[in-house]
């Protein structure tokens, strides 16, 4: 008894979903980032769900890069906070608005 | 017995990623997220991708959350009380997308299933870290230098970032 595809589907779309709004109404840029692994995540499930639909692996070795991507991002990201927070003691996305028109 | 750990799976998954949304305190976030992870992981274990499943649980909860704690803390954030003045946007970007993922959902479910390779095919290749890494190293060689250059880049890029000018405190 498998589970149909369209059920690994459904639950990433949920996971995108939430990552989406996370990264639109979080006042937190840690919580912007969060969501942005929410987002990942949920692509990574899709991979790995259509690795084993089509027995093929290059759905997993994808995973792998998106992991490497992720960590990378995560990396830059934090040292991007501490340097904002360095600058303004504050990391509310609402106080960063020198490149806003 | 397969539905019962994919409905737990993926029950958790779904409460979760709401509420690394909705909590407001940013630990209490990457702790919801942690557990997140660990639910990928064991729904990982089900699609029999037992080498990622691991790979998770050590990169993603071992290494990038504790990273996202220790910021945590470093910084001593106040918890948040109220979320971003653009929600109406949120709301104007997320109510289309939801409405097409239900249209795309409804259709989807007449869609003809594809056959599925025999199983003794995927069996000849011997375990999943094996053929991982005959995969990996064969076909995708190219790809996996090209992320070893982004993971040294990131690296460099943090250090920069995050350390303080030197000539500047040097001056004062």
């Amino acid at each position: 008894m498998t589970i149909p595809i369209s059920y690994y589907l459904i639950l990433s779309a949920i996971v995108f979903l939430t990552g989406i709004v996370g990264v639109l109404i979080r006042r937190n840029i840690i919580g912007i980032l969060l969501s942005i692994e929410l987002m990942l995540n949920a692509t990574n499930i899709n991979f790995v769900a259509f690795s084993e639909y089509f027995q093929d692996l290059g759905g997993q070795v994808f995973v792998f890069f998106a992991l490497t991507v992720a960590a990378a991002e995560v990396a830059i990201g934090l040292a991007i906070i501490i340097a904002l927070h360095r600058a303004k003691d504050s990391i509310n996305i609402e106080e960063f608005n020198l490149l806003k028109w | 017995m397969a539905q019962l750990f994919f409905g737990y799976f993926a029950g958790v998954i779904a409460v979760t990623a709401v509420l690394v949304v909705a909590l407001r305190n940013p630990i209490y976030s990457a702790l919801s997220l942690l557990i997140l992870f660990f639910h990928v992981a064991g729904l990982y274990v089900t699609l029999h991708a037992e080498f990622l499943a691991a790979v998770q649980l050590i990169v993603y909860a071992g290494a990038i959350l504790v990273l996202y704690l220790f910021v945590v803390m470093l910084l001593n954030v106040k918890r948040d009380d109220r979320y971003h003045s653009q929600w109406r946007v949120a709301a104007f970007v997320c109510i289309p997308l939801l409405l097409e993922f239900l249209v795309l959902l409804a259709e989807g479910s007449t869609a003809p299933q594809l056959d599925r390779l025999p199983a003794e095919q995927a069996a000849g290749m011997g375990d999943n870290t094996m053929a991982i890494g005959t995969t990996l190293f064969t076909t995708y060689l190219f790809p996996f230098e090209v992320a070893s250059l982004i993971l040294l880049v990131a690296m460099i890029g943090a250090i920069i970032l995050a350390k303080r000018d030197i000539g500047e405190s040097r001056e004062t």
